[in-house]
């Protein structure tokens, strides 16, 4: 298994969050969202140009900026 | 107990307001994103002893306080476990138990009793999802009620079981809470493997980069042909013909009994132009003050809302902002101020207060005064569509493009000059759904009539004021005096002068003032744009001095009417 950041994936593939490269503050702001440590998450898509990242995780699709999208550790099989 | 006070508590966008509604008959704004509900609602169930206050709380995920965005629900909470006697009611949206029970485990925590309602549970059964309600119930030791708040589904019961409410009994360490709630959910909730439905795949598209943006360029022109059609179909086959055979001769006849001329006459019905009432130019009480708001804004305000509401309940204006975020943090935004935007194109004053939306107050300023300065609201567009319209995209796009140009340029220059810096967008992107029909017109309906309540009064104020100003002379006044700006540098004539007074009470009617002038193609698209810019009318001034505080507004109208002028001197320039 290869650990990558979530920018760094491909729209539509699944990997499970291994950890977050920030602060408390930011963790918390995930978590709220459901999107913490050993979930499982799929991109769904990225815009160009470091635009927003679009990611699923449970039943919910969340956007998140490119800049706190590179602080999300994937662990891709 | 007797109930007092109610709150309801929840995640953003699981359908709080379409509860606060159903339970008070109190309408709100709901939509299908998060943060529609910026200003808490109140409302009140029963009467007398029994009276129950009821309090929409902006949607929260959690309840740290240390959370400016859940500070708000916090001390609201707080504030009504001091009151004695309040019940919080935790809408939890069935489609995402894990997610929306974090902030149930933290809401059981506070010395407050709590009833669940397990709310799109209709959803949720269509999209593989089944919640075991009773074991979940005796888990949580509150009662939980499965709900479909937008038919109603369920409600009653709610009502019936508000007694019930207890005070959390289930113990955890905060540290263990995800545990919990992966424990929780996987003993209540079974997931039936599902298909890829055809909302989903049609997310997917909306969402991707190369189908998603010709995409969105095409819902927009759809928007505005709609909106166009819809306008002009309501002006022309209903609202002029009621105008002109129904109304015209009524007013001629009183007219005449008022003797065709006076100081009444003129108030009421205004000049006559060759012994006949024109409903544009006319401009009396009972003439131009009428067909303004009824015959000439209203149906274009109608069409407006009727897409908008539309666009806000299906779902798709947050990936319309995912979509536009790199634009938007050109101007030192993100992608959720398409919001405020948006809102701004139907009136200001919701668009102000749709600011909130962002997070932090350099967004919110650099928002706001964008949306003043190039947002042109729909009663001011139905206007310049009606004045300028019929020469076509030649008179349109300069109008429209030059504001574009001005909200772009502008919002580059004040995200470079503004300290701080923009924070990035983190929102939840809600399922497409099919708007409710009933829900729809209702808020349509809603809207309408606040418009009505808000526009004709200021359209009569603004329509004395004018014939006030003109029999005294101060509109000529002020001509002189503002003559080098008005007429040098922009090249209209000095009777423009009045419109920008106007301006402040109603921009409709300022445009509208513009008729009688008999101004070139040129003057008009001049005059339109600086309309636009120079000054908030005096409704959405009195908004934003409240949302910005009043130096942050001094600022934003010194911007403002400094690059009117300039706009308006450059376009005279240029065209």
């Amino acid at each position: 298994m290869t650990t990558i950041d979530l920018s760094q994936m491909k729209a539509g593939q699944t990997g499970k969050i291994m950890s977050f490269d920030g602060g408390r503050g930011l963790v918390k702001r995930l978590e709220s969202m459901g999107i913490r440590c050993g979930v499982q998450i799929t991109k769904v898509s990225g815009q160009i140009m470091r635009g927003p990242i679009i990611v699923r995780v449970g039943n919910t699709q969340v956007a998140i900026g490119f800049g706190m999208a590179r602080k999300i550790l994937v662990g891709i099989d | 107990m007797q109930v007092k006070k109610i709150l309801l508590v929840g995640n953003p966008n699981v359908g709080k307001s379409v509860i606060f509604s159903r339970l008070t008959g109190v309408s709100v704004i709901a939509s299908n994103y998060p943060g529609t509900t910026v200003e808490f609602c109140r409302g009140c169930v029963g009467s007398g002893e029994n009276k129950i206050d009821v309090v929409d709380v902006p949607g929260t995920y959690g309840l740290d306080p240390t959370s400016p965005a859940e500070k708000v629900a916090v001390e609201m909470l707080d504030k009504a476990i001091d009151e004695k006697n309040s019940i919080a009611i935790n809408v939890v949206d069935a489609t995402n138990l894990e997610r929306n029970l974090n902030l149930t485990l933290q809401l059981l925590k506070k010395n407050i009793p709590v009833i669940i309602v397990l709310n799109l549970w209709d959803e949720a059964k269509h999209i593989g999802i089944s919640i075991e309600v009773e074991k979940l119930q005796k888990i949580l030791g509150v009662p939980v009620i499965p709900t479909v708040a937008i038919t109603g589904e369920g409600v009653k019961t709610m009502v019936d079981r508000l007694q019930e409410a207890k005070k959390g009994k289930y113990l955890y360490e905060n540290a263990e809470r995800w545990h919990e709630i992966g424990n929780i959910v996987e003993r209540v909730q079974v997931i039936r493997h599902k298909h890829h439905t055809l909302t989903e795949r049609l997310s997917d598209l909306t969402v991707h980069p190369w189908t998603g943006i010709p995409i969105a360029i095409g819902v927009m022109y759809v928007v505005f042909t709609i909106i166009r059609f819809i306008g002009e179909g309501l002006i022309g086959y209903i609202f002029e013909p009621l105008f002109e055979k129904l109304w015209l001769p009524i007013m001629m006849a009183f007219s005449r009994v008022l003797g065709s001329q006076g100081i009444i006459h003129n108030i009421l019905i205004g000049q006559l132009i060759d012994g006949e009432i024109d409903f544009g130019q006319s401009f009396g009480l009972l003439t131009t003050g009428l067909f303004v708001p009824i015959a000439a804004v209203l149906p274009y305000i109608v069409a407006f809302y009727l897409v908008l509401s539309f666009l806000e309940d299906s779902g798709y204006l947050p990936r319309l902002a995912v979509l536009l975020d790199k634009l938007m943090h050109s101007v030192g935004l993100h992608g959720m101020a398409i919001v405020p935007m948006m809102l701004g194109l139907g009136c200001n004053v919701p668009g102000a207060l749709g600011t909130r939306v962002l997070e932090s107050k350099r967004e919110r300023f650099i928002a706001a005064t964008l949306m003043a300065i190039a947002i042109p609201c729909m009663a001011q567009i139905a206007m310049i569509f009606g004045l300028i319209g019929k020469y076509g995209a030649r008179g349109l796009f300069p109008v429209f493009g030059t504001l574009f140009v001005v909200w772009f340029v502008f919002g580059i220059l004040m995200n470079l000059v503004i300290k701080g810096e923009s924070p990035e967008i983190f929102t939840e992107i809600p399922p497409y759904r099919f708007p409710y029909f009933g829900a729809l017109l209702k808020k349509l309906w809603m809207r309408i009539k606040w418009f009505l309540k808000e526009a004709i009064p200021f359209v009569l104020l603004g329509v004395l004021v004018v014939n006030l100003l003109h029999s005294l002379g101060i509109i000529e006044f002020f001509g002189k005096i503002a003559a080098p700006i008005i007429t040098k540098l922009m090249g209209l004539p000095l009777e423009a002068v009045g419109a920008l007074i106007i301006g402040f009470l109603r921009k409709d009617l300022a445009v509208g003032m513009l008729a009688p002038l008999g101004l070139s193609l040129k003057q008009l698209i001049i005059a339109s744009v600086v309309l636009t810019m120079y000054f908030p009318c005096v409704a959405t001034f009195a908004i934003l001095l409240k949302e910005l505080g009043i130096i942050d507004m001094i600022k934003a109208a010194v911007i403002m009417i400094v690059s009117a002028f300039l706009v308006g001197s450059i376009l005279n320039l240029l065209l």
